[in-house]
């Protein structure tokens, strides 16, 4: 009887999640707009179009771009403000809050409110330039620029997120260990290269891989930034789905976006699991 | 020296200054488009691009009024709600009580059943958003609260089971034995005993999913099309859509939009940071 607890979920999730999933590899192999049934069966066509296409080559780049931005700035200056804040000094935990509130804020209002700081006319940005006596730039209107515009963002809507990570990890390391470093001579970066990060370890390497899946999936921050554009610029791969499969209901070709970015999300998943978080 | 006498136990030793100096730039660059937000809303769109940054000469309430005094605003916040608290009530009944099958009972086939489901912690909704889309399409479920909420629910049991199971666990398991000698059966523990132990774990659920609805963009933009169904994230779109160069309407309406969720963030700070982290964490 008390099996009975189980049909609902095994249901819902049957039904959508793991049947769409299967059905995203299906439609992959078809041309087909959504009405009637699938029949016009393409082969690899869709995932050869998809390759050799220019806006998504773009946005493959740009989701490289972002992971690299993430973990080259936002780990470390969410480290830097975790070692800042681990001792409960004044105000640690205020900073500690204020340092996590964009996480809370949704993707769509965080994004809204950067529009308005980088636009040209109104914007918190285009000030500081006219302060400088320089013409402000509309900086999400220039392609060569607008991805960086929105890295700005992705690092201060998250590194709050890690910080916090890291700072629950160095709660876990033994104080006596930086007493002795010092008794011994130890500068701070030696402390910081031989004790903080060997010991931060397994949160560093969980860090890493939100960092990275966050990256891969980006989409809600750049729909009220640019949408993708100017001229495909910003597109990241959930963006290219978007724009070039659901708003033009081309099933099958964005359902092998969806295969192309699920695949890359499960083999970077287990891949990492596998090699670099098997001890923890 | 300072007169105070000086840590050695902590991950870093830096003078006070420079300590405060960097948490105040940085804090600086968290805050100053959220005040500006805030603040702009209470400009004149004259002021705004004259004085982005300070306080408004004359403070324009009237911007925040109009909105608050719209049903639109009503009924964008109305429709998140109704479309959250559906979605955290079918997802933690549903969670819950697979979490507790896969705890207490053994049955054959547990094992391939549990991973079938956590196979939900490995992809983004993104990825099968077109098939997602047909079979709303094809349930008749498009334009509805439902054709939202039950993939919510869907996609967010295999986190919420994960997190049930682990703290089912611990609750110790002579507590079932004891009840089963005294007569109660499984439906009874669950109700009666176990739901009561664990109200930490039903409320960090209840956050995170709740959290997750609120914000979430992605499957109402596929699936709603009438702007009468549409919870805020949508709405503020087309708002700014509407409004695009008002930059103070907007910035007011965004203000009014995100309200919520810092003031109760403020409020219940130390579940929702517990909450969320947790959610990413064992997710």
């Amino acid at each position: 009887m008390v099996l009975l607890f189980l049909p609902p979920a095994l249901f819902l999730f049957t039904l959508f999640v793991a049947l769409p999933m299967g059905e995203a590899a299906w439609y992959s192999f078809y041309s087909w707009n959504g009405y009637g049934a699938p029949t016009d069966f393409v082969g690899w066509r869709n995932f050869e179009l998809l390759f050799a296409n220019r806006a998504f080559r773009i946005a493959l780049t740009n989701n490289f771009l972002i992971i690299v931005v993430s973990l080259a700035i936002q780990l470390p200056l969410a480290l830097g403000m975790a070692i800042l804040l681990a001792d409960r000094v004044r105000g640690t935990a205020t900073f500690r809050l204020i340092f996590f509130l964009p996480y809370i804020l949704a993707e769509v209002a965080a994004g809204l409110i950067w529009r308005f700081v980088y636009d040209g006319e109104y914007g918190l940005l285009a000030k500081l330039w006219e302060l400088f006596g320089a013409t402000p730039p509309h900086v999400l209107a220039e392609p060569d620029i607008a991805i960086y515009a929105i890295m700005v963002v992705v690092v201060w809507k998250y590194f709050g997120f890690h910080m916090m990570l890291y700072i629950a990890g160095l709660q876990q390391i033994d104080r006596s260990l930086y007493e002795a470093a010092h008794i011994d001579g130890a500068t701070g970066w030696q402390i910081f290269r031989r004790i903080t990060v060997p010991l931060l370890g397994s949160t560093i390497r969980l860090s890493v891989f939100f960092a990275i899946l966050g990256s891969i999936q980006l989409f809600d921050l750049i729909m009220p930034l640019t949408k993708g554009g100017p001229s495909d610029s910003t597109q990241t791969m959930v963006t290219y789905l978007y724009s070039y499969g659901v708003t033009r209901m081309r099933i099958g070709f964005g359902s092998a976006v969806g295969v192309v970015l699920f695949l890359i999300c499960v083999v970077f998943a287990f891949g990492y699991k596998r090699v670099l978080m098997r001890h923890d | 020296m300072t007169s105070t006498v000086a840590r050695y136990d902590t991950p870093v030793t830096i003078a006070p200054v420079l300590r405060y100096a960097i948490l105040f730039i940085v804090a600086g660059g968290v805050l100053i488009p959220l005040i500006a937000t805030a603040l702009g809303g209470f400009k004149s769109l004259g002021e705004l691009r004259v004085n982005p940054f300070g306080l408004p000469s004359q403070w324009e309430w009237i911007n925040y009024w109009e909105i608050l005094s719209s049903s639109r605003y009503w009924q964008l916040m109305g429709n998140s709600l109704i479309i959250a608290v559906l979605t955290v009530i079918l997802t933690v009944t549903a969670a819950a009580m697979a979490a507790f099958v896969f705890v207490h009972v053994r049955f054959f086939g547990a094992t391939f059943l549990l991973n079938y489901l956590l196979l939900g912690l490995m992809f983004p909704a993104a990825t099968a958003i077109l098939p997602l889309f047909i079979k709303i399409r094809d349930l008749g479920l498009l334009d509805t609260y439902w054709g939202v909420v039950l993939p919510q629910v869907a996609f967010g049991l295999a986190m919420s089971i994960l997190l049930f199971r682990n703290y089912f666990r611990q609750i110790p398991k002579d507590l079932f034995e004891a009840a089963v000698i005294d007569g109660c059966g499984y439906f009874r523990f669950f109700w009666y005993v176990i739901l009561p132990l664990s109200r930490p774990i039903l409320a960090t659920v209840a956050v995170i999913v709740f959290v997750h609805s609120w914000n979430n963009y992605l499957l109402p933009l596929v699936v709603l099309n009438r702007d009468t169904l549409y919870p805020w994230p949508l709405g503020i779109m087309v708002y700014q859509g509407e409004y695009s160069t008002d930059w103070n309407l907007i910035l007011a309406f965004i203000t009014l939009t995100i309200l919520p969720a810092i003031i109760m963030f403020f409020a219940a700070q130390k579940h929702i940071v517990a909450g969320l982290m947790a959610g990413s964490v064992k997710g």
